[in-house]
Parts: structure tokens; C-alpha cells; sequence
């Protein structure tokens, strides 16, 4: 790059902008003061979580992952986010198709109400399914002569999680669905394709990275909700416990290497969201952009008209 | 419910759906919290949501969540300003780890912050020497919520900055500004509304957390232990009531919150 200023320059867009430019000192004390503080409060966790997890060696790294109780750990979260994930994904896209196809008295409450769970407190959302399900609950006195338990046992974990992750796929379809509005479909129809055909041949590939975005948040809250599981579960071990139970189990117990080896499984799965998440939004940009040929007819379009005036 | 229907087909089925699925996962099981907190009549409530253990436990959540949102605030603003307008090493992998505290799950996040912030960790270890007790103390849980809360300025502010036009500020520089006054009087007033939707969205985040802080707080009634966690606690003494009235305060605020957000989202709107 040009002006000595190595790659610590400006922005591209800034390079023909001088007016738009701190000093270079400045510039350099922002970007360290910046780097700092995200260096602080984000890179040096995660280094330590790995680091930590290996202190013992390679090998008491896998007995701590490879133990039964961490593995019915892992199965159970499985579970959860397998079974919540794909319910909020049909809700997700059918609510974000009524919300963005219509418009209709309500909707914007409605809207509120999908992004309820997301201020809810993790620990409200728990206690709530207790003093519904729990042994004094509403439901206790039913769910006795179903002989079904779901206050510490599987099914509480499964409801916890789904309520969690609720507005998750909802929110993002809604907006990619808002982005691109509604003519191809409405096109569609005036050549008389039928509800089912509009939304899997025209809508579905529209929004598919949308789609695959809100999936990808929703798996990584599912994997590792811990707050509302930990108020229904009852931590009983290789049973009612997930992988950040089991952190918690371990971490009680003063198994800090242990504890810290299996919240590296939970990290790995954080890493991989953030870089997924970065390669499909970038693939949904990509979707959107206009092609090369767009490009070049418009000025020529515009030349033309420019001739003829 | 009055409603002007696009053309396309699937309105029943989508209302039907959503509405139905809505109710039973979030609106009846929400309905029976209030119920519930109603059940124990005015006087027997004010009396539980208010006793000294729980005042403190609000007093701590609220306050050290104000702190860590007006923390995130300002360096919210400054990651969102070095990522749009400079280039330098390392700046696309900053901007992909700002989601971290979205991705990585809140037990993993305390533990990490515990194990650095004890008096015996990596930072925690200097800092008692100096007389700071990092873990165990406010000071941990504020490490936590703002560590919790990084993500929310700094993603509300970056589109709003991306699209700041740049001919207002050469128009301010001509006009003699300098760098600083024109950053201050002409780019800020357009970030305020995205930077006071950041801090309620991160305040309402630190407001309910519960995994990352449960780790480093300590947990002492009165001194360190937040309002999430007392509801925990009073959970396992089979206090319903007492879980239930503190529940309701907690939603309240987080509604309000919400409301908020609401109200700013919709002002950001009508200034840009």
C-alpha cells in the first residue's frame, strides 16, 4: 500500500477522503485501545479455556471427554437441539411467510410477542415450566395419572430449550423475507401455481441462507442453554444432564481440568458456529448482489437514453 | 382482527400456525407466572418481592448491569468505528469474534472469566496484589455482563456507521470543524439512537444472566448474589412464592425494557 502507512491505513473507501482521516498516531491508539479491549474480554477466555483443558496432557484430556457421564452429556444435548431446532425451524419460516406477506391489524404486536423469550431471563423461563409441570404445578395432578415426568427428566430439557431458541430462525427469515419482498411469488401466481409450488420452487430457494443462518443461531443457543435446563433438569448425572451441566457438575467438584475439557467441546462448537455463520452470510451477500451482466446494461441503458434526449 | 390480505395464498395456515404454536410455548406458560403471582394477593407479594435479600439482589443485577451496558457503550462504539473506517491486520477476524459471547455457551464464558479473574488466575493473581478482588466481588460480575453484553452496541452501531454519509463530514471539516468536534456535534447525534438500542439490549441481556455470572459472583446473600440466582435459590427451599414474585419483578423490568427498545428502534427509524 501507498504512504507508508503499510496495511494500517485507511479503509478503501477513506483512501480519497483526507478530510475523513484521523492522524496516524490517533489511528493507531483507537485500533490498540480497540484490539485491546476485545483481546481482554474475548480472545484471553477462550485461551484459557483450551489451555486449561490440556494442562494435564492430551490423555486425561479424552478420559475426561470419554467418560460415560460426558457422553450421555453429549447425547442429551444432541437430543435437545435436534429436537428444538427443527420445531422452531417450521415455526420460524412460517411465521416470518405470514409476517412478511401480509400485512394485517396485530402484526407488529405479534412481532413483540416472537421476541418475547429473547427478554425473558433463562432462570424465569425455567421456573415457569416448574410451577406448570413441576410436582406442584398445574399440570402435576394429570401428568401423575399419565404417569409422565417432565420437571427433572428429558421432557422439561426438550420444552426449556425450545422456548429458549424460539424467536431464533423466526427473526432472521423474517428479514431476508423482507429484503426481497414479494413480486416473483405474486408472479407466480398470475401464472397459476398453487400455494405449495410458490413456496417451495420460488420462496424456499430465496431465502435458503436465511434459512441455514437462523438454523446455525438456533443449534448454537440449543447446545449450549444453560440457565433455563439447569432450573428443570435436577442434575442427575449420565441422566438429566447436558454439556454445560456437566461443566457445571465437574466445576463443582474442583475437576477443573476435567470441567474445562468439556466446555472445550462447547468453545469448538462456538468457533465453528462464528466461522459457519460468517461463510453463509457471505454466500447470502453474494446471493444478492446483482450479476456482472446487470452491470454493464444499465450505464448502456443510460447512455441511450442520454443520446436520445 | 381487521385484516388487508396480500394476494398470495397460505394466510389461515400461517396465523393458524403460528398463533397456535406461539400460545402454548410462550403466552400460556408466561400467563401462568402472573397467575401464579397473583394468587399470593398485593400484601403478601410487596412483602416477598421486596425483602431485604431480594432488594439487594436487584440492586446488584440492575446496577452492575447499567454499569457493564454503559461500559459496552463506549467501547461498543469504538470497535464499530476502528472496523468500519480503518484496515489493518487481523481486523475481519475482530470483526467475526465480536459474536463470540452470541456463540460461546454462558458456562463455558464463566468458568473462563473465573479462572482469569481468581485470585490465584492469569489477571486475577496482579490484580489482588494491587488490593483488587476481581472474582467473587461486584467487579467479577461486572467482567461477566460486560463480556455478556460486547456484541450488542457494537452490531447496532456498525450499519448505521457503514452508511453515514461521508459529504456531511468534509462539509463539517470545510466549515473548520475539527476532527474531534465533528465526531462529537455531527456523527454522534446519528449514532445515538443505534448506541441507546446497544445499551438496552445488552442492559436487558445482563439484567437476566445467570451462567456466566454464577461462577465468579460468589453467590453471598446480600453482598454478591443476583436476582436470577436467588430464584434459583428459593426454587430449591420449594419457595414457590417467593421464586414467583421475584420472577414477576424481573419480567416487569425486562418488559419494560423491551418496550423500550420498541420505542428507540422505532425514533432510530424516523431520524435516519
Amino acid at each position: 500500500m501507498s504512504g507508508g502507512v503499510g496495511s494500517w491505513g485507511p479503509g478503501q473507501a477513506r483512501l480519497q477522503r483526507p478530510a475523513l482521516l484521523e492522524g496516524r498516531l490517533m489511528r493507531l491508539l483507537l485500533i490498540g485501545t480497540a484490539m485491546g479491549f476485545l483481546g481482554l474480554f474475548l480472545l484471553l477466555p477462550l485461551a484459557v479455556v483450551f489451555l486449561t483443558a490440556l494442562r494435564d496432557g492430551l490423555a486425561a484430556y479424552l478420559h475426561a471427554i470419554l467418560d460415560p457421564d460426558t457422553l450421555s452429556a453429549i447425547y442429551l444435548t444432541l437430543l435437545a437441539a435436534g429436537i428444538a431446532v427443527p420445531l422452531n425451524l417450521v415455526f420460524g419460516v412460517g411465521a416470518a411467510w405470514l409476517l412478511s406477506k401480509y400485512q394485517f391489524t396485530g402484526r407488529s404486536l405479534l412481532i413483540t410477542l416472537i421476541d418475547l423469550p429473547f427478554s425473558v431471563s433463562p432462570v424465569v423461563a425455567g421456573l415457569i415450566f416448574v410451577l406448570l409441570f413441576g410436582s406442584k404445578g398445574w399440570f402435576a395432578p394429570l401428568l401423575e395419572q399419565l404417569d409422565l415426568k417432565i420437571i427433572f427428566a428429558v421432557p422439561g430439557i426438550v420444552i426449556a430449550t425450545t422456548f429458549i431458541t424460539f424467536p431464533l430462525v423466526a427473526r432472521e427469515v423474517l428479514a431476508v423475507m423482507q429484503a426481497q419482498g414479494s413480486d416473483e411469488e405474486e408472479a407466480a401466481l398470475t401464472l397459476g401455481a398453487s400455494g405449495w409450488q410458490i413456496f417451495r420452487r420460488i420462496t424456499l430457494p430465496k431465502i435458503k441462507w436465511g434459512v441455514l443462518y437462523g438454523v446455525i443461531l438456533c443449534n448454537a443457543r440449543a447446545m449450549g442453554e444453560f440457565g433455563a435446563v439447569s432450573v428443570v433438569s435436577g442434575h442427575i448425572r449420565g441422566e438429566t444432564t447436558t454439556i454445560p451441566l456437566q461443566v457445571e457438575i465437574l466445576y463443582g467438584e474442583y475437576h477443573f481440568a476435567g470441567a474445562f475439557a468439556v466446555a472445550s467441546l462447547l468453545a469448538l462448537i462456538a468457533l465453528f458456529t462464528l466461522v459457519l455463520k460468517h461463510w453463509v452470510a457471505w454466500q447470502g451477500r453474494r446471493s444478492l448482489r446483482p450479476q456482472p451482466d446487470a452491470l454493464i446494461q444499465v450505464p448502456a441503458e443510460a447512455l441511450q437514453r442520454g443520446a436520445a434526449i | 382482527m381487521f385484516v388487508k390480505r396480500g394476494v398470495l395464498p397460505g394466510f389461515g395456515l400461517s396465523l393458524g400456525y403460528t398463533l397456535v404454536y406461539l400460545a402454548f410455548l410462550v403466552l400460556l406458560p408466561l400467563c401462568a407466572l402472573v397467575i401464579k403471582a397473583g394468587g399470593l394477593g398485593p400484601a403478601e407479594f410487596w412483602r416477598v418481592a421486596t425483602d431485604p435479600r431480594a432488594m439487594a439482589a436487584y440492586r446488584l443485577s440492575f446496577g452492575v448491569s447499567l454499569l457493564a451496558a454503559a461500559a459496552n457503550s463506549v467501547f461498543g462504539v469504538l470497535v464499530a468505528w476502528v472496523l468500519v473506517r480503518y484496515s489493518f491486520p487481523g481486523r475481519d477476524l475482530a470483526d467475526a469474534l465480536v459474536d463470540l459471547p452470541f456463540a460461546l455457551p454462558t458456562a463455558v464464558a464463566g468458568i473462563a472469566l473465573t479462572a482469569i479473574y481468581a485470585p490465584t488466575g492469569w489477571l486475577g493473581e496482579p490484580l489482588s496484589r494491587l488490593g483488587i478482588q476481581a472474582a467473587f466481588s461486584p467487579l467479577g460480575i461486572f467482567m461477566a455482563l460486560t463480556f455478556i453484553g460486547i456484541p450488542f452496541v457494537v452490531r447496532t452501531v456498525q450499519p448505521v456507521l457503514e452508511e453515514l454519509d461521508p459529504s456531511i463530514e468534509e462539509a463539517a471539516a470545510v466549515l473548520g470543524a475539527s476532527r474531534w468536534q465533528t465526531f462529537r456535534r455531527v456523527i454522534l447525534p446519528g449514532l445515538l439512537p443505534a448506541v441507546l438500542t446497544g445499551f438496552a439490549l445488552a442492559f436487558a441481556r445482563g439484567v437476566g444472566e445467570y451462567g456466566s455470572v454464577v461462577f465468579i459472583s460468589g453467590n453471598m446473600p446480600l453482598k454478591t448474589e443476583i436476582a436470577p440466582l436467588l430464584i434459583i435459590t428459593k426454587l430449591e427451599q420449594y419457595d414457590y412464592a417467593g421464586a414467583t414474585a421475584i420472577a414477576c419483578v424481573m419480567l416487569s423490568v425486562s418488559f419494560a425494557a423491551l418496550l423500550a427498545i420498541n420505542l428507540l428502534q422505532r425514533w432510530s427509524r424516523r431520524v435516519a
